[in-house]
């Protein structure tokens, strides 16, 4: 009774360990689909390998690509609140925005998002 | 020797041309060292292409070994159509080069570590961008700003920000060749300062020096990697920018 139950064991295990290796292929396949369909961009992308020739360089750039965004954001808004004199609100919500935008830099040189050519659905652009 | 780290960056006006508008434009040892980049430069490509050897020689390999880079670094960030902007990348590219690399000979003046010339090839670089991707893409161009796939709702906040993130480029397209060439140049300087100071501080001093001198050494050689370094990064962020410009995600 015992064998058969190890029996059914074994037979159990065989079969998971077939589903297991059948999906680790599956796996592979759609790591290696990623991988082309990630490969080209991140191929042509030569800032990224820029970036990556030196890590100071690369601290370098997303450091003052994050201050970029900022400063920008700040001195918009603190001349839209000069202009049209609904200080301090301008500065308020553009340096918030200012924040957001060097952030979404830094990811963006960091190759962690696509940049904004890259949209949906042209994907398969010509280059880059 | 100067022993003020500051003092290497100072404009000394040469010749006094002409006022305008309140303020004295002169001739300046920056403007003579760029005459003397853009010179060298000439001298380099030009005498290096008049022999056209089909096995290169020495000056003519390197003239090569800079087109085939930057055609490269155009090619693959720009596409095959961004080749068009070829001589402008390659323009830039070589001034910014050259002007690191002047910069690194001792007593010589680094054009680069001005901010006013930066931010000058930075907004080039900019209302090229802008000026190309309006006349090919009409208003098209703005498809830049709006991501696909946003919900409506929030797409407004996105379309500020990504208007802001590309009005940051010009920015932080200008200030990190800026920093880094001031900073690097700084932080010679220093060491120099305290090889100096040390070095007339008796024999004991003497022996003392040669910490700091070794960090000037070994300074040098990263500011070289650095004054390539950032040439490259220059002309890549310029060829990605101009790639908005020819793609604008339509």
């Amino acid at each position: 009774m015992s064998d058969a139950r190890e029996n059914g064991d074994w037979g159990k295990q065989q079969t998971s360990e077939a589903a297991l290796s059948a999906r680790l292929q599956r796996l592979n396949e759609g790591l290696g689909q990623a991988r082309d369909a990630a490969g080209h961009p991140s191929e042509s992308s030569g800032a990224q390998r820029a970036a990556t020739a030196s890590g100071y360089a690369k601290g370098f750039r997303l450091s003052s690509e994050l201050v970029a965004g900022v400063v920008v954001g700040a001195g918009i808004g603190w001349l839209l609140d000069r202009w049209l004199g609904v200080s301090p609100w301008g500065l308020i919500v553009f340096l918030l925005l200012g924040f957001a935008a060097g952030v979404l830099n830094v990811m963006r040189s960091a190759g962690l998002i696509a940049g904004p050519a890259l949209g949906e659905g042209n994907r398969q652009g010509p280059d880059r | 020797m100067q022993l003020d780290p500051i003092h290497q960056f100072e404009i000394k006006n040469f010749v006094p041309l002409f006022n305008l508008g309140g303020h004295q434009i002169s001739f300046t040892n920056s403007a003579l060292y760029m005459f003397i980049i853009v010179g060298l430069t000439s001298v380099l490509l030009i005498g290096a292409t008049t022999r056209r050897a089909v096995v290169p020689g020495r000056l003519q390999s390197i003239a090569e070994m800079c087109y085939e880079f930057v055609a490269n670094t155009v090619r693959s960030s720009a596409g095959t159509e961004g080749m068009r902007f070829f001589p402008f990348v390659f323009t830039l590219f070589m001034f910014v080069l050259l002007a690191n690399l002047i910069g690194l000979i001792p007593y010589s003046f680094t054009v680069t570590s001005q901010l006013i010339i930066t931010v000058t090839l930075a907004l080039l670089v900019f209302f090229i961008v802008v000026g190309y991707g309006f006349w090919k893409n009409g208003l098209h161009f703005f498809n830049l700003f709006v991501p696909k796939g946003v919900p409506k709702l929030i797409l407004p906040a996105i379309v500020a920000i990504e208007v802001l993130s590309f009005l940051s480029r010009p920015v932080s397209h200008s200030v990190r060749l800026f920093a880094n060439m001031l900073a690097g140049h700084i932080t010679l300087q220093v060491f120099a300062g305290f090889v100096i100071m040390m070095g007339s501080a008796g024999i004991l001093g003497l022996f003392g020096a040669t910490l700091p001198f070794i960090m000037v050494v070994l300074l040098f050689a990263l500011e070289l990697l650095v004054a390539f370094l950032q040439a490259y990064v220059f002309a890549i962020l310029t060829c990605i920018y101009l790639n908005d410009a020819i793609h604008p995600g339509h």
